[in-house]
C-alpha cells in the first residue's frame, strides 16, 4: 500500500467513530451562533461608499502605508513625479496596464516592465515598484494583488517602495467581498497567487518591537483615483 | 510519579528557568505589548464571540470530512499543475524533500517560516546531505544562528534582549554592534536578500489548504514568505494534513482570527494564497510547485474520540501569551515542537503519552488557554482527560498505594481520629526532619510550609459541647 492510501485508510477508520465536538466546556459562548452569520460577527467594512473611503484611509494609516486620495489622472502624476524626486528615484519597475503605462511615461525614468518575465537583478536595483491592484478592502486596509493583474509575484515585494495605484471603484467593503470579487473575475481558473498586503513589510521578532520593512518593502504608497 | 529522562529534563530546566529573573522580565514585557494590541483588535469585531464559534464549527466540519477535503485538495492542485506527495511519517517527509532537491541539483535552500519543518528537523537532514539552508524569517534566522530551537512557534526569537541579538551578529556576520531593532533588522535584511537571489529552491510551510481551489494559504509579515514563493524555481511546502478548509471564502474569517489572536493584528501584513507553479501568461514564480502532506501520527489524534477537536489548531499561539505555566518556564522547557497548552495536549498523542506525559501534569488547569483559543478547542479539559489516561494505562505503585490508605482511614471514623492526634504529635517534631531526606513531606516543605492540624477536631468540639 501506498502511503497516500494508507493515510487515506487511516483517516476513514478514525472516522468511522464519531467524536465529542469541541466547545463544549467553553463558558465564554455556550451558545450557538443561530441566525447570525460568520460574517455579521466579523469587523465592520462600512455600509457605503463614502464609509468604505473613510474606513480604509484610516486603516491604512494604522498600518504606517502612505494614502492619497486623487481627483484626476493629472493630479496622480504630479504627485508621483513628486515623489520620484523627493526619494530620488533612479529606476521604477512596474508592468503592463492603464494607470501603471500613463505613470511610468510620465516619470520618465528607466522601467523595467515584469509582464514577459524579467532579470531578478534589474527588479532588485529598482528604487520603487508600481502596481495596480485587483481590490482595496476597506474593512482591513489591505491592498489585493495577484499574479496575473499586478505583474506577477516578486514586483510587489522585491523592491524597497511598493506604490499602488488605484480607483475608487476598486473599493470593497471586506474580506468575503474581496472573495467575491475574485471568484467572479477567475473561478476556476485563478492566478496562481493572490496576496493580501496590509501595510509596508514588517517584523515585531526583537523585543515584540516594530520594524518596517523586514524583508519587503520599506514604503507602500497607495494612490487612489 | 515515575521519572523519564525528558520528564527529568523537563523538571530541571523548570527547576532553573522559574528563579531567572530577567527571563521573567523579558517575557513578561513582550507579552504584555501583545496583549495590549490583540485586545484592541478583538474589540473591532462585532462579535468576537460568534466568530469563534463560526470558526470552531468550519474547522470542526473540515475534520470530520479530512478524507473527502484532502482528495478535493490533491485533485484541484494537480489539475493545475502542483505536485502532491503524502508522507505517513517524518522519515519519509524528509525523503521527498531529499529527492527533490537532489534532482534539481539544488545548492541552496531558503526556508520561510515552516513548523512542520521544525517537527521533521528537515534543516539537519538536509544539512547533512550537504545543502546549504537558510531561515528567512527574522526570529527563526535568529534562532537558526544561535543553533537552537524556536522559543515559541509565532515568536521564534521572544526570549532574546535586542543587546543579545546584536552580540549575536557580531559574533556571526561580523557588524557593529547596535541598540536599534531597526539597524539590526535592517542587517538581517541584507544578509538574507543575497541569499534569496541565489537559492534554487525555496521551502514555506502553510497555515492553511484550501479543497475548492487547490491553493495554500500562507500568513507572514514580513514578506519572506513571498519573496521565498517567487524567486526560487521550485517550492516546496510542507504541511500537516489537518490543515484543510473547504472553501476559499473560510479565509474571510480565518485570516483575521489568526492575525488577531497571533500578533494583534486585524491582518497581518502578507496573508498569501498559491495554488500551483507559474501559470501561462503570468511574469514570474517557480517552475515547480511541491506540496508535501504530512501525517506523522495526526491520524491517531483524529482516531481520540474525545480529543479530536485538537486537530482544529490554527497554531496561532494564543494559548501560549496567556498561559501561566509558559510564562513561568519559557518555550525551551517543554523540549518540544509546540509549547504551551496545544503542545502539552497534542505532544503525548504524537510522540508516546508515557514519555510526555509530564507535560500534560503541568498545568494549572485554570483554563485560560480554553478561552482564548479563536477555534474553541477544549485544551485544559483535555490535559485533564490525558493525566487519566496516563495514570489508566500505567499506574503508579506507591500512588495507589497512597490513595487505598487514605480511603481506608476516612472510612473509619475510630482511625481518622487517631491519625488526627497523631498529627497533632507529629507536627511538634517536624521541625526536627523538615526539609531534610527523612521528611516523608519534603517535596511540599521545600518551598512550603505545611499546613497545622488544628488543635482540636470539629468532632471533638462537638462531643466536648454537650
Amino acid at each position: 500500500m501506498n502511503a497516500r492510501e494508507t493515510i487515506f485508510g487511516r483517516i476513514r477508520e478514525a472516522l468511522s467513530h464519531p467524536a465529542h465536538k469541541s466547545g463544549g466546556h467553553d463558558q465564554a459562548s455556550p451558545k450557538p451562533l443561530g441566525a447570525a452569520t460568520a460574517a455579521d460577527c466579523m469587523p465592520f467594512g462600512g455600509a457605503n461608499a463614502a464609509e468604505q473611503l473613510a474606513l480604509f484611509a484610516q486603516n491604512a494609516k494604522e498600518l504606517a502605508a502612505d494614502f492619497y486620495l486623487v481627483e484626476t489622472p493629472e493630479e496622480l502624476h504630479a504627485q508621483l513625479a513628486e515623489l520620484a524626486q523627493r526619494e530620488g528615484w533612479k529606476r521604477v519597475a512596474s508592468h503592463a496596464g492603464e494607470l501603471t503605462a500613463a505613470a511610468c511615461k510620465v516619470l520618465g525614468l528607466p522601467v523595467t516592465l515584469t509582464d514577459g518575465g524579467y532579470d531578478v537583478a534589474d527588479l532588485e536595483a529598482s528604487d520603487a515598484g508600481i502596481t495596480e491592484c485587483e481590490a482595496l478592502v476597506a474593512q482591513t486596509g489591505s491592498v489585493l494583488v495577484t499574479s496575473r493583474a499586478c505583474g506577477g509575484r516578486g514586483l510587489s515585494v522585491l523592491p524597497p517602495h511598493h506604490v499602488v495605484l488605484a480607483r475608487r471603484s476598486q473599493l470593497v467593503a471586506d474580506l468575503n467581498a474581496a472573495f467575491a470579487l475574485l471568484e467572479a473575475r477567475y473561478a476556476p481558473s485563478y492566478p496562481s497567487m493572490i496576496s493580501f498586503i496590509s501595510g509596508p513589510s514588517r517584523t515585531g521578532d526583537i523585543e515584540r518591537i516594530l520594524v518596517l520593512g523586514a524583508h519587503g518593502p520599506k514604503k507602500l504608497t497607495i494612490f487612489c483615483l | 510519579m515515575s521519572t523519564t529522562p525528558t520528564a527529568a529534563l523537563f523538571k530541571e530546566r523548570a527547576t532553573t528557568i522559574t528563579k531567572d529573573l530577567r527571563h521573567r522580565a523579558v517575557i513578561r514585557g513582550a507579552l504584555q505589548k501583545y496583549g495590549v494590541v490583540r485586545d484592541a483588535k478583538k474589540a473591532r469585531f462585532r462579535d468576537w464571540q460568534g466568530a469563534r464559534t463560526a470558526a470552531s464549527e468550519v474547522k470542526w466540519q473540515a475534520i470530520n470530512h479530512l478524507d473527502t477535503h484532502l482528495a478535493q485538495f490533491a485533485e484541484k492542485l494537480e489539475a493545475r499543475g502542483g505536485i502532491v506527495h503524502w508522507a505517513r511519517d517524518g522519515a519519509e517527509a524528509r525523503q521527498i524533500i531529499l529527492d527533490i532537491v537532489r534532482s534539481k541539483n539544488a545548492h541552496a535552500i531558503v526556508k520561510s517560516k515552516v513548523m512542520t519543518g521544525e517537527e521533521i528537523h528537515i534543516n539537519d537532514a538536509l544539512e547533512e546531505a550537504g545543502f546549504e539552508v537558510v531561515e528567512s524569517d527574522l526570529g527563526e534566522y535568529i534562532c537558526q544562528l544561535r543553533h537552537e530551537a524556536p522559543y515559541h512557534f509565532v515568536f521564534p526569537a521572544m526570549h532574546l534582549t535586542r543587546g543579545e541579538i546584536s552580540d549575536l551578529f557580531t559574533e556571526k556576520l561580523g557588524t557593529a554592534p547596535t541598540n536599534s531593532p531597526e539597524e539590526l533588522t535592517m542587517i538581517a535584511r541584507k544578509v538574507l536578500r543575497d541569499k534569496y537571489i541565489r537559492a534554487d529552491i525555496g521551502i514555506s510551510g502553510a497555515n492553511f489548504a484550501i479543497a475548492e481551489t487547490g491553493m495554500i494559504s500562507i500568513t507572514e509579515n514580513e514578506g519572506n514568505a513571498r519573496l521565498t514563493c517567487a524567486l526560487p524555481k521550485t517550492h516546496i511546502a510542507l504541511l500537516g494534513i489537518e490543515k484543510v478548509l473547504p472553501k476559499l471564502s473560510d479565509l474571510a474569517l480565518f485570516l483575521p482570527m489568526l492575525g488577531t489572536v497571533g500578533c494583534g493584528q486585524l491582518l497581518t501584513g502578507y496573508n498569501t494564497m498559491y495554488g500551483g507553479p507559474k501559470q501561462p501568461g503570468e511574469a514570474d514564480g517557480p517552475e515547480e510547485f511541491h506540496v508535501v502532506l504530512l501525517d506523522n501520527r495526526r491520524t491517531d489524534l483524529l482516531a481520540s474520540t474525545e480529543q479530536r477537536d485538537a486537530l482544529q489548531c490554527i497554531r496561532c499561539g494564543g494559548c501560549l501569551n496567556v498561559c501561566p505555566i509558559y510564562k513561568n518556564i519559557g518555550g525551551h522547557t517543554y523540549g518540544a515542537t509546540y509549547q504551551g497548552p496545544i503542545g502539552s495536549v497534542i505532544t503525548p498523542h504524537l510522540r508516546g503519552l508515557q514519555e510526555w506525559k509530564h507535560l500534560v501534569f503541568c498545568s494549572s488547569l485554570c483554563g485560560a488557554c480554553t478561552e482564548a483559543c479563536p477555534v474553541k478547542i477544549d485544551l485544559h479539559h483535555h490535559l485533564l482527560q490525558s493525566r487519566r489516561d496516563a495514570i489508566t494505562e500505567k499506574p503508579v505503585w506507591w500512588e495507589k498505594l497512597t490513595f487505598q490508605a487514605v480511603g481506608m482511614v476516612f472510612n473509619r471514623a475510630w482511625l481518622f481520629s487517631l491519625g488526627m492526634k497523631l498529627g497533632r504529635i507529629g507536627q511538634i517534631f517536624h521541625p526536627l526532619i523538615k526539609n531534610t531526606p527523612l521528611d516523608p513531606a519534603r517535596a511540599w516543605t521545600r518551598a512550603r510550609e505545611l499546613p497545622k492540624v488544628a488543635p482540636q477536631t470539629f468532632r471533638e468540639w462537638w462531643n466536648q459541647r454537650k
